[in-house]
């Protein structure tokens, strides 16, 4: 019954293959975990154009935030007998039953964005994530230009409590801070990563803070905050972007709406392009067996006013975020 | 039309006013207010109009909590307005909008109605339903992305003014008396605190227990619809993985803080308001105080776990017994 | 073994209650009450709802305080307060509802709390061992290591009293265990209880299914309203004594005056029924109630007297047969549909399908009104005050405040603003399942004199009691049930307590048999 199974699964994936292209192409199978958020829409969508780019025929499994649902994935990419295997995971732990498989099966793993238990280490070939500490680094270091040694008063909107994105992009942020006396954290609140709590919460460190006017900039640990604090800022009759300076990372494409109308001073991205290297290394590990290091760290771009923000808004509107 | 404000609220104003003290504390200027573009500006007015999601939600959820049942979905059927809404904005005029918002929260207070009182589901499971798969219909919606808009009109309904007062606030209230003039200006609030208190007996007495039931689900739907078109006009998007995420639990909160007994029977609409803006107030003096953000929920427990002691019955026979027992020790 | 043939006089007694009393605000729910079970005796308790058996037994096990009384097991006095003080003195109780752990096995339900284990960890292979062999004694030869839920209730039950059993219980009360079994079930389970009182092992047995008590009972106590009425040896006791000591009433404190002796059948009819009944739940009847006139509905309990009430509210659903009102066919299915005909009813269950305890006087009053006005034409406040205090004032409802929750209310009064939540709608036709029960004697008057004025003033009455008294007082007919059909119509002169008895009597061979 399951050499059935696998035949007949093997005989579409052979058909799949025949009806493409030539046998030289590769088939990648990527299990994704599913349309948690804008960021996450436009990582599929750049996944598949980065694929066709290298003429990779990319299959996509969305599975919907359950773990269970990426474990079956992979197996039936085991099963279909795929080249190489994207796993962007849901979670940390638990991976390692389903790793060993396609490890046995001498399917290469590649982890993109997230990754897993160290315990894991050995069961995939490289890991694609950018550096959430870095991103805080850099947000801070463009503060720090942008003040000169002047004296400024930060607030804070962090992300979700105890989430790690969260927590590293205050610890790189708080390490620029450590070094520049004339920074100052006056107000560390968390709005949970959205732009309704960014709002509320702006709002209220606007009242705090004499009405915004010892407010000289804001550092947000994502852009939708940022958006919610911009709303709040205007409301309240201040200028951001000017009276108040703002910073915020991941890039997504309303914050550049905002840096066009000058509303808004930079963002760092979390680049949505984590396939591109991937495939990159599959490819030189399946033509030259070229082995690519554990880590791939991909690039936190920083954006503002001087890199044609309506351009970039643009072309990023189309990808899903 | 009876508001009763009655004995039994005197814990939720006490409870309310040493907060609105507490806030006071730890922010000089929490009472301080003035006039900016027409609208008034202040710490207070940030209760009210934050508080203004809350409270709609408990308005609905207070009529289903009366009748013995639970909404758990109301946070989702918020997203699945919300997202309605922000699609049709820019290209339909305001009306439109919101008639065919409030037409959504309509339908999923009729699924769940029906559900509870037609297919007699326990409540619970029957919301849990569309509280898991309304976010799903949501995402669908907006395609998983936030759809924003421009459209000036459904801005104002979060961000514009009435008499000074932001528009949120000033829709809280308007629904606030629309409401309580359906329910004690009919026979529906004796109905339905028959029902939620023994239904078995309503029924023997020809109350039509069904229609009750299937009729709370419903303005439950439509007051959690409202409460999404204006929490996506205040941040201009509709944003399906968080609006109204978790606000079922801050609902539920509300009512109860507000005295109504999860068990159904007697409720109060005022309460279940001054519950909300209890929740509130506590929400923005933690935001005001400057604690790290670690402490909010711990906080917010604290709080919340006094103000249900000191409207437990149970409390008063504590007091009695520890005073006897003081005075019976030499 | 020796001592089940000797006879029950010299049996030592186990269980010695003397002068039992237990009140519940103003209502005596027991009285004074004696009852001596011997060892190896199988006793029936027997007696109405309401008449007290289910107080005494929670007494007996500690649920309930008493208020006065002595309690002696084997001559030594014991005061236990809780189940599980009773059970250690040697007093189980088992429930119609078994309440063991139905996902558990049938061994760990037996060991539950008292596991053999070796080294801390429990011996699996020897409880089931053990288990087994504790079964086999009971007649039962079954896998202990499957679910007690899927076995029959008759093996849970057995696994209760094995349970009980083997927790060194020597007075074992069983309530209601036979209500849910088949007659082969029943069989197994007597048999089990015969070999336990050979044993020694004192048995209380509650049923209302005087068969059995015939069949495997010694001797039978009789509780009626909280009063011991006697307890006899079975064997020399007919059928339609038994009856009597359970539905009349022997302290004839009032003479009755009879209601109109002759049915007027010149009165209207306005609600009749034909051949209405339902499959399963109650036998197609006929059934004609006219104005001014009191219709009594007589049996044992289970005879399909609320049953009857049920079908003529619409309850319950019938499916078959027609009613009509008035001359006119109507749609009863539900409560809704009659209450919109003018009928009321007012349900034996008063706590938990009569009053809202958490609504005003006031509120409980109006409601039937106003659910029959509908949403949109609330009574006003001043018309639901004039309502209620008319009516307070009426039957004279204590304390006369129309804002007090109507669960802080005596029964006697939450009955009468029952009454006071139909008469508002001003009904033609009032259902009344016993009006009486659990109602202090002063009030209890009351209502019957309510019932009678009621129907000079032109309503059909339809009155449910086990008062058989009580019934003939007010009724200008009778019918008797038994097994869930209208078996028997008195009129007029007929309309007797002895004639009623006969009639509830009338299929008891046993009780015959047993008689010569």
């Amino acid at each position: 019954m399951n050499l059935k199974a696998l035949f007949a699964a093997s005989a579409t994936a052979a058909l799949l293959l025949a009806t493409s292209a030539s046998a030289a192409e590769l088939t990648v199978g990527f299990s994704q975990i599913g349309s948690e958020s804008g960021w996450r829409a436009a990582e599929t969508s750049v996944s598949k154009s980065e694929a066709a780019k290298r003429k990779v025929n990319l299959k996509i499994a969305d599975a919907q935030q359950k773990q269970e649902n990426q474990i079956k994935a992979i197996r039936s990419f085991i099963a279909q007998g795929v080249d190489a295997i994207f796993l962007a995971p849901v979670v940390a732990s638990g991976w390692d039953a389903v790793l060993k498989e396609a490890k046995e099966a001498k399917i290469p793993v590649v982890l993109l964005d997230r990754d897993i238990d160290p315990a894991g280490k050995d069961l995939y070939l490289t890991a694609v994530t950018s550096d959430s500490v870095h991103e805080g680094e850099v947000a801070g270091e463009w503060l720090a230009k942008t003040v000169g040694g002047k004296a400024c008063n930060v607030v804070e909107l962090q992300g979700t409590v105890g989430a790690s994105v969260a927590t590293n992009r205050k610890k790189g942020f708080d390490a620029v801070v450590a070094k520049n006396a004339n920074l100052k954290v006056v107000r560390s609140q968390t709005g949970e990563f959205t732009r309704a709590k960014g709002k509320e919460v702006m709002e209220s460190f606007i009242k705090a803070e004499n009405g915004g006017k010892s407010i000289c900039a804001v550092y947000a640990h994502n852009d939708d905050m940022m958006v919610g604090a911009i709303q709040a800022m205007k409301e309240a009759g201040l200028k951001p972007g000017k009276d108040v300076l703002t910073v915020s990372i991941d890039a997504v494409p309303d914050i550049f709406k905002a840096i066009a109308a000058g509303e808004a001073n930079a963002t760092v991205e979390l680049t949505p392009n984590m396939a591109g290297p991937a495939l990159d290394a599959i490819i030189a590990y399946k033509e030259k067996g070229t082995v690519p290091p554990k880590w791939i760290q991909t690039e936190s771009k920083l954006y503002t006013a001087a890199d044609e923000p309506q351009k970039v808004y643009d072309s990023k509107k189309g990808l899903g975020y | 039309m009876t508001l009763r404000i009655p004995r039994r609220g005197l814990a939720q104003a006490f409870a309310l006013i040493v907060i609105l003290m507490i806030d006071r504390a730890v922010s000089p200027q929490f009472f301080n207010l003035h006039l900016q573009d027409g609208r008034l500006f202040g710490s207070v007015i940030d209760v009210l109009n934050r508080g203004t999601p809350v409270a709609l939600l408990s308005l609905g959820m207070v009529l289903v909590i009366a009748t013995g049942g639970i909404d758990l979905s109301v946070g989702a059927v918020m997203a699945i307005a919300g997202a309605t809404a922000a699609s049709l904005a820019d290209t339909h005029s305001l009306p439109v909008v919101i008639a065919s918002a409030l037409a959504v929260g309509l339908a999923c207070g009729l699924w769940n109605g029906i559900l509870v009182a037609v297919l007699r589901i326990q409540p619970i499971v029957a919301t849990l339903i569309l509280m898991v798969a309304g976010r799903g219909i949501a995402q669908l919606i907006t395609e998983g992305r936030i759809v924003t808009f421009t459209s000036p009109d459904l801005v104002w309904m979060g961000n514009g003014a009435v008499f000074g007062l932001p528009t949120p606030v000033a829709i809280a209230i308007g629904m606030l008396l629309l409401t309580a003039a359906v329910v004690r200006g009919t026979a529906l609030g004796l109905l339905i605190e028959a029902t939620g208190g023994n239904a078995r007996a309503s029924e023997l007495s020809g109350v039509g227990t069904r229609a009750m039931i299937l009729s709370v689900y419903i303005w439950c739907g439509i007051c959690a619809a409202l409460a999404g078109v204006i929490a996506a006009a205040d941040i201009m998007g509709a944003d399906a993985n968080n609006a109204g995420l978790w606000l079922e639990l801050d609902a539920i909160l509300a009512v109860v803080v507000g005295g109504t007994s999860l068990f159904g029977g007697r409720f109060s609409l005022v309460l279940a308001v001054a519950g909300a803006l209890i929740i509130q107030s506590m929400n923005t003096g933690i935001l005001l105080s400057g604690y790290p953000p670690e402490l909010n929920l711990l906080v917010k427990a604290v709080v919340v776990l006094a103000v249900l002691l000191a409207q437990s019955p149970r409390l008063g026979d504590i007091q009695r017994f520890t005073a006897r027992w003081r005075r019976t020790k030499p | 073994m020796s001592d089940s043939s000797a006879p029950p006089a010299t049996r030592p007694a186990l269980l010695d209650i003397r002068g039992l009393t237990k009140s519940f605000g103003a209502l005596k729910a027991l009285d004074d009450v004696d009852f001596t079970l011997g060892e190896g005796e199988i006793h029936a308790l027997l007696g109405e709802n309401g008449a007290g058996k289910s107080t005494l037994i929670k007494v007996v096990t500690g649920v309930f305080a008493r208020d006065a009384g002595t309690v002696r097991l084997a001559n030594r006095e014991i005061a236990p307060r809780s189940a599980k003080d009773a059970l250690d003195a040697g007093i189980a109780t088992v429930y119609q509802e078994v309440n063991l752990l139905p996902n558990l096995s049938v061994a760990q339900n037996l060991y539950l709390g008292r596991q053999p284990t070796r080294f801390g960890v429990v011996r699996e292979a020897e409880m089931k061992r053990r288990a087994h062999a504790l079964l086999l004694d009971y007649g039962l030869d079954i896998d202990v290591g499957a679910p007690l839920a899927s076995y029959s209730v008759a093996v849970q039950h057995i696994t209760a009293i094995a349970r009980a059993v083997d927790l060194s219980a020597r007075v074992l009360i069983l309530d209601e265990p036979t209500a849910s079994l088949d007659r082969h079930e029943v069989e197994i389970l007597f048999k089990v209880m015969r070999k336990l009182a050979a044993d020694g092992i004192g048995i209380v047995f509650v049923s209302h299914f005087l068969d059995q008590v015939y069949e495997i009972c010694d001797r039978v106590t009789v509780l009626r309203n909280g009063r011991l009425i006697g307890s006899r040896e079975i064997a020399q006791l007919p059928r339609l004594d038994l009856i009597r000591m359970m539905l009349g009433r022997e302290l004839a404190e009032t003479t009755h005056e009879r209601a109109a002796s002759q049915p007027d059948t010149a009165r209207e009819v306005c609600v009749s029924f034909k051949g209405f009944g339902k499959q399963g739940y109650l036998a197609p009847f006929d059934l004609e109630l006219r104005r001014g006139e009191v219709v009594g509905l007589a049996g044992l309990l289970g005879s399909g007297r609320t049953e009857t009430a049920r079908l003529v509210f619409g309850a319950e659903r019938a499916d078959s047969g027609a009613a009509t009102v008035d001359g006119k066919a109507i749609r009863l299915n539900s409560p809704r549909d009659a209450a919109g005909l003018g009928f009321g009813y007012c349900p034996e269950e008063r706590k938990t399908e009569g009053i809202v305890a958490e609504l005003t006087v006031r509120e409980n009053i109006v409601l039937a009104l106003q659910a029959r006005r509908g949403l949109h034409r609330p009574l006003s406040r001043r018309e639901q005050d004039e309502i209620a205090l008319r009516y307070i004032r009426m039957l004279d409802i204590r304390p006369p405040d129309p804002e007090r929750p109507i669960g802080l209310l005596s029964g006697g009064n939450q009955q009468k603003a029952l009454l006071a939540r139909w008469l508002a709608t001003s009904p033609k036709l009032l259902v009344l399942d016993e009006p009486t029960r659990g109602i202090d004697v002063g009030a209890h008057a009351e209502i019957i004199r309510l019932v009678r004025d009621l129907c000079e003033q032109g309503l059909a009455l339809l009155v449910i009691s086990s008062e058989l008294d009580e019934i003939v007082t007010y009724s200008n007919r009778v019918i008797v049930l038994r097994d869930r059909a209208h078996v028997e119509e008195l009129k007029g002169d007929a309309v007797e307590v002895s004639s009623i008895l006969a009639a509830i009597a009338a299929d008891a061979p046993a009780a015959q048999e047993v008689a010569s």
